[in-house]
């Protein structure tokens, strides 16, 4: 229910990296969520053209990487995947509630486009006489 | 001259004397704009992280234990608080109270009408307390005559939701959830990303249980399967049991 606030955050901090590089826009957005992370994707998506229209990344791609949550099993020595958030190990059935991810609410990426005037590689040596 | 920038560098085009583009005069447009690949990795509630951190070092200098106490609405987070309130412990407690609700005061004048010191925190639309709410309280209850340092429990009673609290860290010692012996057995496994955050998990109104016809050991499983990490602790908030129990596990 807080996705709103999550995506304004997400502009924020998206709007501070592309000036930071002199970007002219923001063409694409990359969050990584945990499934655990108490956050809807499609009320993100929602959000997401709520709050980034009319800005420098109007019409970005936006895409979101759902991590799976993962427990450490201790008796096994290994991580396993929480099934429908049970922290059962499927191998010895022992109990974990030692999470070692799926919490995760990151904004993982951007691709920005630069105006090719500053744009490092746009220096091109001089054509051989 | 070097036919790039009018530099003055002698000898055959060369890329080694326009170190990192220093040069003043404008570069050349290919015509192509680039596209930069940003790698980032921010966490999104870094700025709640950070303020929740420095909750934490404010608690451990004035030596509170610091609950936060979540669940849905109506499973008796208030009704566990008036009756924390007017127990009487053998080694009697100073506590106090923030309750977080969306609108009203209603819970803390109900918590003050108990005996209990306590601050509301209005959160208007806020689904959830965050970590600089938290703060605020805090500085509204000093301000009241109730200095940290001379409490030994302070109770965080969170919005009713079992969704979002859960994604903000408050600063707090414990997370306590509630499941309420009406809501249903399986509550845990509806709502995994709450309750496996949960140090300590009470199942409320067990003076009701016979009436909801209420499955412990159902719910004991549940709990078991979601949460193995959290103490479980059976309550009546109405009848005072378990209290002493509770208190045992949060101080």
């Amino acid at each position: 229910m807080h996705e709103l606030a999550l995506m304004e955050s997400v502009a924020e901090l998206a709007l501070a990296a592309a000036q930071q590089r002199g970007a002219e826009a923001i063409t694409a957005i990359h969050l990584r969520i945990g499934s655990l992370a108490g956050v809807e994707p499609a009320a993100l998506r929602f959000a997401a053209r709520v709050v980034l229209r009319g800005g420098l990344a109007d019409g970005a791609r936006f895409t979101i990487e759902t991590v799976p949550a993962l427990a450490w099993c201790a008796p096994c020595g290994e991580l396993f995947a929480l099934e429908a958030g049970l922290g059962l190990c499927p191998r010895c059935g022992a109990a974990s509630a030692e999470l070692r991810q799926g919490r995760e609410l990151e904004l993982a990426s951007l691709e920005l486009r630069l105006p090719d005037a500053v744009a490092p590689l746009a220096y091109a040596p001089a054509e051989a006489p | 001259m070097c036919r790039d920038c009018a530099c003055g560098h002698q000898g055959p085009p060369d890329r080694a004397h326009h170190p990192a583009l220093l040069h003043q005069a404008p570069l050349k447009r290919t015509g192509v704009a680039a596209t930069l690949q940003v790698p980032l990795g921010l966490r999104l509630l870094e700025q709640n992280d950070h303020q929740a951190q420095a909750n934490r070092q404010r608690f451990e200098a004035a030596g509170v234990t610091v609950v936060n106490i979540l669940s849905s609405p109506g499973s008796g987070k208030t009704a566990l608080l008036e009756a924390l309130a007017r127990h009487r412990p053998a080694r009697p407690l100073a506590m106090a109270a923030l309750v977080g609700d969306l609108a009203t005061d209603h819970d803390a004048a109900r918590l003050r009408a108990a005996g209990l010191e306590a601050v509301a925190i209005t959160t208007g639309q806020a689904c959830h307390l965050d970590a600089a709410m938290v703060a605020r309280g805090v500085e509204a209850l000093e301000a009241g005559g109730r200095p940290l340092a001379a409490l030994d429990l302070l109770l965080i009673e969170n919005v009713g939701n079992l969704v979002c609290p859960a994604a903000y860290d408050l600063g707090e010692h414990r997370r306590l959830v509630l499941l309420a012996v009406g809501e249903g057995e399986d509550k845990p496994l509806k709502y995994p990303a709450t309750f496996i955050s949960a140090d300590v998990v009470v199942i409320s109104k067990t003076d009701l249980a016979a009436a909801v016809g209420f499955e412990r050991e159902r719910a004991l499983a549940h709990l078991g399967a979601v949460a193995p990490g959290a103490a479980v602790v059976e309550v009546s908030a109405r009848r005072g049991a378990g209290l002493d129990d509770l208190l045992g596990l949060l101080c």
